[in-house]
């Protein structure tokens, strides 16, 4: 297998979340390209682990997803807050930074 | 080796067919459920790498956890099911030519940088006892802070959810 | 060399004292009391100083071995040998060329056949203050001739500054806070002059740059003290940003921030780097325009003025605007190599200073605040030093320096002492006659006068000569046009103070109340200032004035003991003979400037007493003062008999200057001074800012619609530029 089967492979997942966090509305939805964005990076880091034969790519890849989840747990928080407030999750209602 | 390259191209177009489906779709709870199929698909890929403990977290923290809490939010935030909010806004062009961008960008200096590099494949297989070595000794610290963000995490997500 | 090696301690001490009266003025010391912790310390920073310069004129006279630049081999000096080996290795290569050079310098010197030798600067490095990728900032002292002057003036002026505030800032709510700024403005400007590289001298020029804003807004509840603190500090913003770049050029270009090794190396083999020199000056020349107030960013000095006065006169007028001067006179040899002033016609420093010389004169016309005119004329005499260093009178351009900080600091002072008897005011229109109220500040602000008029024997007089003569001769060529420029500054000053003295202390009191001396704590830092002005010339006189006393031993002190430093030698400066034509014709073009206007004043006086009163009732008095009224007819009959035809002419250049024409020459300089007050300096220059100003609001009214406010408007900029980042990244790389 070529290394950058996988890099590629995270590549394109990573564009896809961008694309996802940019375009999307839904407040839901922009998280979930989040997770998307990251788990491509996990691959990387598993991937380089591998190449390199040192454990680290799996350790860091562990945080990653710890991370994720704790990112997870409060922008989920933050969604439901708004929502409570301002009933709509819609990410282009929210403009109170316009200058 | 054949089988693996047959095994990841198979999984990685399920992937990718997937996370398209998943930013493309008008019904949240079917990007949801795409989104399963992407984790689901990470973690094969995750064994295909010999990263086993990390496939096994893949599939219990994020199908088992994440994707919960996920649905969840879906559901408190009484999102319509069927198709009815627009879910894709109107810069959607501009969002695509970036992403197009960046992904482009990366793709043609990973190809430039690594172009035909060999996965090792008799290299050491790390199991989970390796892991769980390593991440209690050289980086302690490191999960200690790991685990003192999600316990902060923990307490700012009930703080700003709960209704007072 | 005690005290030249461990300089550091000198600018340690006001710094103790900021933070002493800072920390503990308040509560331990009491805020009536403070300004004896400053006056102490500025009292030990003056004895310090002194002995730094006896220190120096001995290790000029009994120059110590490792001093002198030797014929065989670079002298390795200095206490610290390991201090600046990298500054001697460089010189060493080139040590055999600069010193034949230096010899042939030193036998056609000057007049009085004194040979300086040449004498290296005593270098101490403390620490190495941060290495970062092979760049090595350390910190250290450098003190030579022209730094021990530097000390001695700011010491000076700083301590009678601080004695004459005790009256002139009492009972301030932020006594306090004002001394400790003053101490703290002094310690950076002794920092700054001993400054052992060019980082620390940013460091120094930056400090005493927040000083003067701290203390420019001092009474920051007025807006318009608000507004002239902005002011000031964002036009120096404008020259740090040249003075960032031309250091980064020197240092790509030497591999050194040492001072004295980029000395060495220019002048061991000038000609050489000629390109990056000359962008190096030149960036250093908008932080000089910048700092001392050059055209075209002088516009923040006059305003400047709304600080309280005794600041103005220790820092907008006797030592912080001439950090700008002399940083050209530390670096000189970037300057002179990069500016070239032996090959070119005219060199851009000459010709800004000249320039600068001219304007600020003609302003200084225009003022009715005498703080203003003030200030105009010290853009003046700065523009007249950065001329001198201009066209290779680096002497002349120190020595203007520093009688200029005694003469300058004791007007303001003066006008300082006028205000507080006149009721806080600076406009001259309600002065006028405190001279029998108030004897010892006309006095001494005559004697300071006449010595900023260059009228012989005052000091300014010896000085402004040197630059004139230094224009005339030149180095390599001469400077005619230079010369024409001193000329016609030196009339012009002699004028406008004379005006000035006339508004103020002749002719009938125009304010309310009854104004009275100041106290003796303002009057004697007056004397003593005034004393300097009439005899700090003593210390540069040229050797045939003293030839009939028998003293010509003691000829251009200045010259040997400020002067003798290696780089200048290198060079291949020299001195001209003392002219006494030049002299002469220098006396009567200031002589000529104060009679004309003497005439313009005083004989009118004689002539129609109440036409003066009329004369105040036309520029301003009528909106003010219905009491003129009176009068107004009365002028204008003998505006119409006695001089209509010029009358006609002037009414059509301005409805306000109508009669004021008995003197030609007089009304032209004024109303080129109004002119040039007017469209060069407010709308020209200002108006450029403002407009700066406003393509910078229109701009940000264009991006404002960036700022949607929408989070994904902003990452589709964040995402989409890193994108276009890394492909430059990737096409570059």
């Amino acid at each position: 297998m070529l290394l950058n089967q996988f890099l590629i492979l995270g590549a394109v997942l990573f564009a896809i979340g961008v694309y996802g966090v940019l375009a999307r509305r839904n407040g839901v939805m922009v998280l979930m390209s989040i997770e998307l964005m990251l788990n491509a990076v996990n691959i990387n880091l598993v991937a380089f682990g591998v190449q390199h034969g040192v454990v680290s790519g799996q350790v860091f890849a562990v945080f990653v997803i710890a991370v994720a989840a704790a990112e997870v747990g409060v922008g989920l928080a933050i969604v439901l807050l708004l929502y409570r407030n301002r009933r709509s999750i819609n990410v282009e209602d929210f403009d109170l930074m316009r200058g | 080796m054949v089988a693996q390259n047959i095994f990841f191209g198979v999984i990685a177009a399920i992937v990718v067919v997937s996370a398209l489906r998943m930013v493309t779709t008008r019904n949240i709870v079917h990007a949801a459920l795409y989104l399963v199929a992407v984790l689901a698909g990470l973690g094969a890929l995750y064994i295909l790498l010999t990263a086993e403990f990390v496939a096994t977290t893949q599939v219990l923290v994020y199908i088992g956890a994440v994707m919960v809490l996920f649905l969840f939010g879906i559901m408190l935030t009484k999102a319509p099911l069927g198709g009815v909010m627009e879910m894709t806004g109107a810069q959607w062009p501009i969002a695509a030519v970036v992403s197009l961008l960046i992904g482009g960008v990366t793709v043609y200096s990973l190809m430039a940088r690594f172009g035909s590099d060999r996965l090792t494949s008799d290299g050491p297989i790390f199991r989970t006892a390796d892991v769980s070595d390593e991440v209690f000794s050289t980086y302690i610290v490191p999960f200690e802070a790991v685990s003192v963000l999600l316990l902060a995490a923990l307490i700012g997500a009930i703080v700003l959810a709960r209704k007072d | 060399m005690w005290m030249l090696e461990n300089a550091f301690i000198i600018p340690l001490i006001p710094a103790i004292s900021f933070v002493v009266i800072l920390l503990f003025g308040k509560r331990f010391i009491g805020p009536d009391r403070v300004h004896v912790v400053g006056i102490t310390a500025l009292g030990l920073v003056w004895v310090l100083s002194a002995l730094a310069a006896f220190q120096w004129t001995q290790r000029v006279e009994h120059p110590p071995p490792d001093a002198v630049v030797q014929m065989a081999s670079h002298a390795d000096d200095h206490a610290d040998d390991h201090a600046d080996d990298h500054a001697d290795d460089h010189a060493d290569d080139h040590a055999d060329d600069h010193v034949v050079v230096s010899e042939n310098n030193s036998g056609d010197a000057h007049g009085g056949g004194h040979s300086s030798p040449l004498i290296r600067p005593v270098i101490s490095t403390f620490s190495q203050w941060w290495s970062n990728g092979g760049i090595e900032f350390s910190v250290g002292t450098l003190v030579d001739g022209l730094t021990v002057l530097l000390l001695i003036v700011v010491a000076s002026i700083s301590l009678l500054v601080h004695i004459y505030s005790t009256e002139y800032v009492k009972d301030d709510r932020r006594y306090v806070h004002y001394y400790a700024f003053l101490s703290l403005f002094t310690a950076a400007m002794l920092f700054f002059v001993m400054a052992q590289n060019i980082v620390q001298l940013i460091v120094g020029w930056e400090l005493v740059g927040v000083c003067s804003f701290v203390l420019i807004g001092h009474w920051w509840e007025e807006k318009p003290n608000t507004d002239a603190a902005l002011k000031a500090f964002l036009t120096n913003r404008v020259g740090d940003i040249g003075l960032l770049v031309g250091i980064i050029v020197l240092w790509g270009t030497f591999q050194t921030f040492d001072i004295d090794a980029i000395n060495t190396l220019i002048a061991a083999d000038p000609g050489a780097h000629h390109l990056a020199l000359l962008v190096a000056a030149c960036c250093l020349m908008a932080a000089v325009a910048s700092k001392s107030g050059q055209f075209p960013l002088h516009t923040w000095l006059p305003d400047a003025m709304a600080g309280p006065t005794p600041v103005s006169a220790l820092i907008h007028a006797a030592t912080m605007v001439v950090a700008g001067v002399y940083m050209i006179a530390r670096l000189y040899p970037v300057f002179y190599e990069g500016l070239s002033v032996g090959t070119s016609s005219i060199n851009l420093m000459a010709f800004i200073g000249g320039f600068t010389a001219l304007i600020g004169a003609a302003l200084a016309f225009a003022q009715w605040d005498i703080k203003k005119v003030l200030a105009y004329s010290t853009v003046s005499q700065l523009g007249y030093m950065v001329m001198a260093l201009g066209v290779g009178a680096w002497t002349a351009a120190i020595f203007h320096l520093f009688t200029h900080a005694f003469f300058k600091a004791c007007l303001f002072l003066g006008a300082g002492s006028v205000s507080h008897a006149a009721h806080h005011t600076f406009d001259m229109r309600k002065m006028g006659g405190l001279k029998k109220d108030m004897p010892h500040t006309y006095r001494t602000f005559v004697i300071s006068s006449l010595a900023l008029a260059g009228i012989f024997p005052f000091a300014g007089f010896w000085s402004k000569d040197e630059i004139l003569l230094g224009s005339l001769v030149g180095q390599k060529n001469s400077y005619p046009l230079m010369l024409i420029f001193g000329c016609v500054v030196a009339v012009m000053t002699a004028a406008y103070m004379t005006r000035v003295i006339w508004y103020t202390f002749h002719g009938e009191f125009r304010g309310e109340g009854h104004p009275h001396e100041s106290p003796k704590m303002m009057t004697t830092p007056l004397w003593i200032l005034a004393g300097m002005a009439v005899i700090a010339g003593v210390f540069n006189l040229p050797g045939p004035v003293l030839e009939p006393f028998g003293l010509e031993g003691l000829a251009h002190r200045i010259q040997t003991y400020v002067e003798p430093s290696v780089y200048l030698s290198g060079l291949g400066l020299s001195h001209p003979d003392p002219s006494l034509t030049m002299a002469l014709v220098g006396l009567a073009l200031a002589v000529s400037g104060i009679v004309v206007t003497y005439l313009y004043y005083w004989r009118r006086v004689g002539l129609h007493g109440m036409t003066e009163r009329n004369r105040y009732a036309k520029n301003g008095y009528t909106f003010l003062e219905n009491k003129y009224y009176l009068d107004h007819l009365y002028n204008d009959v003998i505006v119409e008999t006695v001089k209509r035809p010029i009358a006609n002419w002037a009414n059509r250049v301005n409805q306000n200057v109508l009669d004021r024409v008995v003197d030609r020459a007089g009304e032209t300089a004024r109303d080129t001074g109004r002119w040039i007050y007017k469209w060069i300096d407010q709308g020209a220059i200002d108006g450029s800012v403002n407009a700066a100003a406003r393509g910078a609001d229109s701009s940000g009214e264009g991006l404002r619609a960036i700022q949607s406010g929408k989070i994904q408007n902003y990452g589709q900029l964040l995402f989409g530029s890193a994108a276009v980042l890394a492909i430059v990244f990737v096409i570059v790389v």
